[in-house]
């Protein structure tokens, strides 16, 4: 499997950075706004950013870690079992803004799910979706992103594959060449 | 990625050591979505599952119940007493004329050991056992590891008693089988009487003393007397049990440890335990209860997601 570098550890870093300060336009204290990663990957980006806003001393930030396997539409219908992971939600969403975080968006549906599993913590006053990568032309669903890293062209079978380091100034987007 | 080796749950002995740990993996994040504002989740919106009680329960049916609706799938029932098993139906004829209706999951209760065993082969149909006579009873096992692993953190080498009517008991039993499994200690104690032949060839250890056995365990898993299922006199008389097989406040007291204390339910206060002991914080009866449902919702789940989609 071919890999090529889509966004170099010195692009993700600027995108990351332009992502906090959208945030901040728009919640400004985040005094009502609750971040919601999506577990596995999602939760990842998520922290990535509350280290950035924290180092600018905003906050306190309300997040949680959400699991949506339970919620998917795929189940009995995909080849392999859907295996949950641990969701960590000590917020409930009831009239809040909240953000959900992924770190790819592809055919929409995990967000889907996501829309459909936040539900479960009570009515928010809006959602919004921020995604690091969007994969153009290749939604199931009528899901389009709030704030966005940065969008990329792949076929079908590619994958795009974020690689998150400890260090926040070494992350990398590759693509994986499907060769068969 | 995992699933159960198992497309029933029959009975603890035909499952493996990985089947219960994705169980209770399952079984954990099932706790949380059932402490949400919103308990529901819409996984098998397109199951239907018939709770077949040819047995009285209301925990395990209820539990059962709450599990499947909170899973999203339809959910039909049906008692013996109500049914045309009294009009001379077989249970096979009656589990095929449900069949029809295209369900597709059947969690049954039956008197007879080996029923739900039984089913399995004589019809095309994923089988859930909850409970068959004195044979098994898969799910309550589950959830007693499940509440003790959640205490203990892991059962590797702790060592757990099961006081009471053993011979009778199903859950018993099935308690055996999972607690070896995840490689804890099983000592039994009961009345000579109560005790089944050759069991010490489960692996495990037996004991008429009370008191010692209580000494030695970390956990204790106290069963209820099944007076509906003995035609003879297996002890003196009630008083004499309770006083010898009893567990009561004086008794952990002189224990000087703290023990963790189950019951599977309904409990006879007074005769297997007192009301002090049942309500006082090491027993974790309620936990048992509450876990029941999480971990009923994932036999529910991992099975389901086995189910091929065209048979229904």
């Amino acid at each position: 499997m071919a890999q090529k570098v889509l966004l170099t550890e010195k692009k993700v870093s600027i995108i990351l950075r332009r992502l906090c300060h959208q945030l901040i336009e728009r919640h400004g204290n985040f005094s009502n706004t609750v971040l919601v990663g999506l577990q596995p990957r999602g939760t990842l980006l998520l922290d990535q950013l509350l280290d950035l806003l924290k180092a600018k001393k905003i906050g306190p930030i309300k997040s949680g870690k959400l699991d949506t396997t339970f919620f998917r539409d795929d189940f009995r219908r995909s080849e392999r079992p859907l295996n949950a992971k641990t969701t960590e939600m000590n917020e409930i969403v009831e009239g809040k803004d909240v953000v959900l975080i992924d770190d790819v968006l592809f055919t929409g549906r995990s967000i889907r799910s996501a829309l459909t599993a936040i539900d479960t913590y009570g009515r928010p006053k809006s959602i919004e979706l921020l995604v690091l990568v969007d994969r153009r032309f290749s939604r199931h669903l009528p899901i389009q992103p709030d704030y966005l890293g940065a969008q990329i062209d792949a076929l079908q079978g590619d994958k795009v594959k974020v690689v998150w380091s400890e260090d926040p100034s070494q992350n990398i987007v590759y693509l994986e060449k499907n060769n068969e | 990625m995992k699933k159960l080796s198992v497309s029933h749950l029959l009975g603890i002995k035909y499952l493996q050591p990985e089947d219960l740990h994705l169980i209770f993996e399952t079984a954990t994040h099932f706790k949380e979505v059932i402490n949400r504002p919103i308990k529901k989740v819409p996984s098998l919106r397109d199951i239907t599952i018939a709770n077949l009680f040819f047995e009285n329960s209301t925990r395990t049916k209820l539990s059962f119940e709450l599990a499947e609706k909170r899973l999203s799938a339809d959910v039909i029932n049906f008692s013996a007493g109500q049914s045309s098993v009294s009009k001379g139906e077989t249970l096979v004829d009656t589990v095929n004329n449900i069949l029809a209706m295209k369900v597709d999951m059947i969690v049954m209760r039956h008197p007879n050991p080996g029923a739900a065993h039984f089913l399995s082969k004589a019809v095309e149909s994923c089988i859930i056992n909850a409970g068959d006579g004195t044979h098994e009873h898969p799910s309550q096992a589950l959830l007693d590891a499940f509440s003790l692993q959640e205490k203990f953190g892991s059962l590797q080498g702790k060592r757990i008693a099961i006081v009471g009517d053993i011979l009778h008991s199903r859950v018993a039993l099935s308690n055996i089988y999972a607690l070896k499994m995840l490689g804890a200690e099983v000592k039994l104690c009961a009345p000579k009487s109560l005790l089944p032949k050759h069991i010490e060839s489960l692996g495990v250890s037996t004991s008429t003393d009370l008191m010692q056995v209580l000494k030695w365990c970390d956990a204790a898993n106290m069963l209820r007397v099944q007076n509906e299922r003995m035609e003879l006199s297996y002890f003196p008389s009630t008083r004499e049990y309770s006083q010898n097989f009893g567990l009561n406040g004086a008794r952990l007291k002189e224990l000087r440890k703290e023990i963790v204390i189950l019951h599977p339910g309904p409990i006879n206060r007074g005769v297997e335990i007192t009301s002090e002991v049942a309500d006082s914080d090491q027993a974790i009866i309620l936990d048992q209860v509450e876990n029941g449902v999480a971990i009923r919702m994932a036999i529910i789940y991992l099975l389901g997601s086995q189910l091929n989609i065209t048979a229904s």
